[in-house]
């Protein structure tokens, strides 16, 4: 049994799946099943050719059971390669987000300055709105939607983590 | 299809979706289907109909069949087939395939859908067979193209049979089955994606063995990995076993990987476990663990198992190790491969063993052997349970038939486990994980069919047995002589057990009321009936039930108030165990949170 009080870790992992029917439901039931946490999932195919799709999970808990997270992702059949990218060197987290603003005067020029310090393009504008896309680590997203809330910030979406090694370390299928 | 193809000459040959499901069964060496028809399935049975190669056995209920499935594959390594139409014959399925997957067992259920235009329409007995089963499968399969069918069978075969096996579903809809595509062959190239490892890592077997060189007080502790990687592994282990010199126990899963009989056996471990076996557990300095998965049933109180212990894990499920319990030195392999390994590298590592320290190891276990843990006596006209076990183990021995023995679930089973020696694997056939009530009828149906000149005896509680009771219909069709020897006592005992132990003596709705004759409801499915009511009737009943070469119903009316000991109360450790009735008091000490615990 491990300590009392284990520490828990924050981990990202990557995972190379097959692209079929019903992976994402064998992942995230064998998450609920098994009550690991889902803190952020991504998914979409990365490899036409070879029918590969590239799922990122982020999730959290002990050394103990995120090390379970990664044997039990690897059991799965149509799982490829499972890899903790937290554990196995530095790596790039980026989010996207949209963000929708529905204000007038003042408030739409501090927002337009904002974004242009925090390099959010604006997608979309009409007299009362705008649409700005931004794409960044989470905690960077997550400080321009405090500085949005004041200046009429109407409705966010965010895609969740994608993230990959850093240098020339790769995931193979 | 006929059954004079060869199956090479099967290739790009062009046949019906259901033809396709039987040549590629065929391929894989399937002689036997447990099923059951509906709409669903109707042109796979015309298929079955028309050809000689695969035998369909047709039992009563669909839950019955995935357990004689199990105790086919059981009993003799090779994949066990079911067939079930949609909707609720694919719901009825799901508690045999969980028992499978809790179990490690390879079998292949195919299940009948509607037609794919129909799929999510919410069509006349249709369900969500993928969506239901995933948790309850180690992989599963709707086919929606002829063109992948063959091939999804062959790979369905080779999922529920690699690695650590389980239960894969093919979920077939009817057009699927009308439908004509061509045939392909089993490929030879590797899966994809899924490709267990089985070569053990040559470094970690060297530290395996340098821990077991050193050790002063091991224990080998085997589950039913090392019955599941066949009957070589259990040579392997008797073969380890000897030359270290070490005690060896078994979990539930694994009895029969090493000889019951064998001075070095410590009996099973666990919750009714041997005092011995427990004991070493928990005093033991190095413990190696091949193919089990150090169970809640095995562990007892997790914090207090095995303190002092380095811990060597072998197991061919990378997710079994460190799940429960941190180990010292992990392998991963399948465990026959790992005791060959073991057995090479033993010899190559010159270090000698400490004789010394072995000697008075087995001096203290002797010692723990001495209390007797599992003696009772048989005084007066009430049969003990334990005594009806033994009784049957022992007439079975002198008969010397080739016995194989399954079991419903609850108290029965554990006397069963404790009091019935076993020589060989393959021979025992139990619902360990899941704890299926209702398992061993169908269970022993399945071996009966794949021995059909053995003894095969389901020892059941008078409970359980009506859990699958309408099995009987099947063993009388097929003139199945399966002998079901019911220890009745009137109660479902275990639930009792606990009842009494744990919640005051509150016997809540454990008490079998309303029970049948079994006498005549055996002989209502031309089976034969007998009945043992005081001890001087048990030798008598088990030799006649054995001799009839029939399905038989044996009642055996026995004490209704006997526990099982020894038990490890819910919550406690190794060396906290009750040994007997005196000494129950000790669960007065159990907290809520050990009541917690099943």
């Amino acid at each position: 049994m491990p300590d009392p009080a284990p520490t828990q870790r924050a981990a990202t992992i990557a995972v190379l799946v097959e692209n079929e029917a019903g992976i994402l439901a064998r992942v995230v039931g064998l998450f609920s099943g098994r009550g690991y946490n889902i803190e952020s999932l991504t998914v979409a195919p990365v490899d036409e050719e070879r029918r590969l799709s590239r799922i990122t999970i982020v999730t959290s808990g002990t050394d103990m059971v995120i090390e379970q997270i990664k044997a039990q992702l690897d059991r799965l059949v149509p799982v490829h390669t499972v890899s903790d990218l937290t554990l196995e060197g530095p790596h790039l987290a980026r989010e996207m987000m949209l963000i929708k603003l529905v204000s007038t005067g003042e408030q739409r020029m501090e927002a337009l300055r904002l974004a242009d310090a925090f390099r959010a393009r604006v997608v979309d504008a009409t007299t009362e709105s705008f649409v700005f896309e931004m794409t960044g680590a989470g905690d960077k997203l997550d400080a321009f939607i405090a500085l949005m809330k004041p200046l009429g910030l109407a409705e966010v979406v965010r895609t969740g983590v994608v993230a990959i090694a850093r240098g020339p370390r790769g995931l193979q299928a | 299809m006929s059954a004079t193809t060869a199956p090479t000459s099967a290739e790009a040959r062009t046949m019906t979706g259901a033809d396709i499901v039987l040549q590629a069964l065929k391929d894989n060496g399937v002689e036997v289907i447990f099923g059951y028809p509906g709409g669903a399935v109707l042109p796979l049975y015309d298929a079955i109909f028309q050809q000689n190669a695969i035998r369909h056995i047709l039992v009563r209920h669909e839950q019955a069949a995935v357990h004689a499935a199990e105790g086919y594959a059981r009993s003799t390594g090779k994949v066990g087939v079911v067939l079930v139409t949609s909707g609720p014959g694919a719901t009825n399925a799901v508690t045999g395939l969980v028992d499978a997957l809790m179990d490690s067992i390879p079998v292949i259920c195919l299940t009948g859908q509607v037609p794919t235009h129909l799929i999510g329409n919410d069509a006349f007995q249709e369900a969500d067979t993928t969506g239901i089963t995933r948790p309850a499968t180690k992989h599963n399969y709707l086919v929606k193209d002829i063109a992948k069918l063959a091939g999804v069978v062959h790979e369905a075969v080779y999922v529920a049979t690699s690695g650590r096996p389980g239960p894969v579903v093919i979920d077939l809809p009817k057009d699927i089955l009308i439908g004509k595509g061509s045939y392909t062959a089993k490929p030879v190239a590797s899966h994809r994606s899924y490709r267990p490892q089985t070569e053990p890592d040559g470094e970690a077997i060297r530290a395996a063995v340098a821990l077991l060189k050193r050790a002063k007080r091991p224990v080998i502790y085997t589950g039913g990995g090392v019955i599941n990687a066949g009957p070589a592994a259990s040579e392997a282990l008797t073969q380890f076993v000897r030359m270290t010199g070490f005690p060896c126990t078994n979990t539930l899963m694994g009895l029969g990987a090493y000889p019951a009989s064998d001075p070095q056996f410590l009996g099973m471990l666990g919750m009714h476990g041997t005092y011995e076996a427990n004991l070493a557990m928990h005093g033991c300095d190095v413990l190696l663990n091949i193919g089990a998965r150090f169970d809640d049933r095995v562990t007892g109180r997790l914090n207090a198992f095995s303190p002092g212990s380095k811990k060597i894990h072998a197991d061919i499920d990378p997710s079994s190790i460190n799940k429960n319990v941190k180990v010292d030195v992990p392998v991963v392999g399948d465990a026959g491969r790992i005791l060959a390994a073991l057995i090479e590298a033993w010899k190559a590592d010159p270090t000698p063993v400490d004789r010394e320290a072995l000697t008075s190891w087995w001096r203290q276990i002797d010692g723990w052997r001495a209390v007797r843990c599992l003696g009772y006596e048989q005084r007066g006209p009430i049969i003990k349970p334990q005594h009806a076990v033994k009784r049957l183990y022992e007439i079975t021995q002198e008969l010397g038939r080739e016995t194989f023995i399954t079991t419903e679930v609850g108290q029965h089973q554990m006397w069963a486990a404790q009091y019935f020696g076993f020589e060989r694997p393959n021979r025992w056939m139990t619902s360990g994980g899941l704890g299926t009530m209702g398992y061993g009828l169908p269970a022993a149906m399945g071996v009966q069919i794949a021995h059909p000149d053995a003894l095969v005896i389901d020892i059941a509680g008078e409970a359980s047995i009506l859990m699958n009771i309408q099995e009987m219909g099947t063993l009388a069709q097929y003139r199945l002589p399966v002998k079901v020897f019911i220890l009745n006592n009137e109660y479902m005992g275990m639930v009792r057990q606990w009842q009494e132990l744990l919640h005051g003596g509150r016997y809540s709705e454990s008490y079998s009321a309303s029970l049948p004759d079994f006498v005549k409801l055996a002989e209502s499915f031309h089976a034969v009936g007998m009945r043992a009511e005081t001890a001087s009737d048990l030798d008598r009943v088990i030799r006649e039930m054995i001799a009839i070469d029939k399905p038989v119903i044996a009642d055996i009316l026995v004490a209704k108030d006997e526990n099982c000991f020894p038990m490890i109360p819910s919550g406690a450790a190794h060396n906290e165990m009750i040994l007997g009735a005196g000494q129950s008091g000790g669960v007065a000490g159990v907290t809520d949170e050990g009541k917690v615990l099943v």
